[in-house]
């Protein structure tokens, strides 16, 4: 039996999904690629990883989870969310990393070669 | 139809609801991943991320969830259409592959513990364990949920209540999707760098 359904929000169509699913595939197959073939230094592939990443959450948030459908109040919350979650991890990255740089265990003597050497003092 | 406007409107406050607890969950995973970014580099003499990854398994692990999320949306366009057969194969279909996901992430834990690299080998394997395990249990309460929806579905009549909870659910699926996406780029990718 079919049940009735409503029709308030035009059901997405099978299109938003494929779509979806082939652009996080290859954001997923791109990122591994770029890793296991070292195609940059380090330092660069960790900024691009990162951006694939993003570019892959957003991706997934407009196709699979089709925000900004249905009551704004999802976006808000969203919003808010990814605020709180940045302010968790970047500030945490930056707390401990000061950190472990104020306390490193070294003589007074290492002290002074690591900041002519590092510091440029 | 007084009756079908409030019951659109008793719809979007559950899913409003579910979604504010999906956002409290990312906070959660928020504590996760910046424990384990800190906690990276700290070895403690023991094996660094890229010695113990095995990159090809990582990504098959990867394909095989991006497909279970995509299958689950399959599942909702049929339930929305009122295809309770094609319903029922596309939710089967997200559960062999959700099953299959588990069960490699779980092969691999009992890999690493065996070889002696467990979670109490160092600060680094103690925050890679509690992340993905906790998105691991994540996966086997949504399996749960999935078995149950399925049998309901099987069993009972298609109705709208049920189609709720699909969408709900898809909406639980989805957000875990996007937090592996997270834990492969920086646990596996970036970690496996060093």
């Amino acid at each position: 039996m079919r049940p009735q359904l409503e029709s308030r929000h035009s059901p997405t169509r099978y299109i938003s999904y494929v779509v979806g699913f082939v652009l996080s595939i290859i954001a997923t197959l791109m990122a591994y690629l770029i890793v296991v073939n070292h195609v940059w230094p380090m330092a660069t592939l960790i900024y691009i990883i990162l951006a694939i990443a993003v570019t892959q959450l957003i991706i997934q948030v407009v196709f699979f989870l089709h925000i900004g459908r249905g009551s704004h109040w999802r976006f808000v919350t969203f919003i808010f969310a990814i605020l709180i979650v940045l302010i968790i991890v970047v500030g945490t990255i930056w707390i401990m990393n000061n950190l472990n740089y104020n306390m490193m265990r070294m003589t007074p003597a290492q002290q002074e070669l690591y900041m002519q050497h590092n510091e440029g003092i | 139809m007084k009756d079908i406007v409030e019951e659109i409107a008793v719809k979007e406050k559950k899913t409003l609801g579910f979604w504010i607890y999906l956002m409290t969950d990312c906070v959660l995973f928020a504590g996760l991943f910046a424990t384990f970014a800190v906690l990276r580099t700290s070895t403690a003499n023991g094996p660094t991320g890229a010695q113990i990854f095995d990159m090809p398994f990582v990504l098959s692990e990867t394909l095989i969830l991006l497909t279970s999320s995509f299958t689950i949306g399959l599942a909702i366009q049929g339930s929305a259409r009122g295809y309770k057969k094609q319903t029922l194969f596309w939710l089967i279909v997200t559960f062999a592959l959700g099953a299959a996901f588990l069960t490699l992430e779980l092969s691999e834990f009992s890999h690493l513990t065996q070889v002696g690299n467990g979670w109490d080998k160092s600060a680094f394997l103690s925050s890679y364990f509690t992340l993905v395990g906790t998105h691991g249990l994540h996966i086997a309460i949504g399996l749960l949920w999935l078995v149950v929806m399925i049998f309901r579905l099987w069993y009972l009549k298609f109705k709208q209540s049920d189609l709720n909870r699909l969408a709900l659910f898809a909406l639980f699926w989805h957000f875990l999707d996007v937090v592996w996406i997270f834990i492969f780029s920086i646990v596996y990718l970036i970690g496996g760098l060093s």
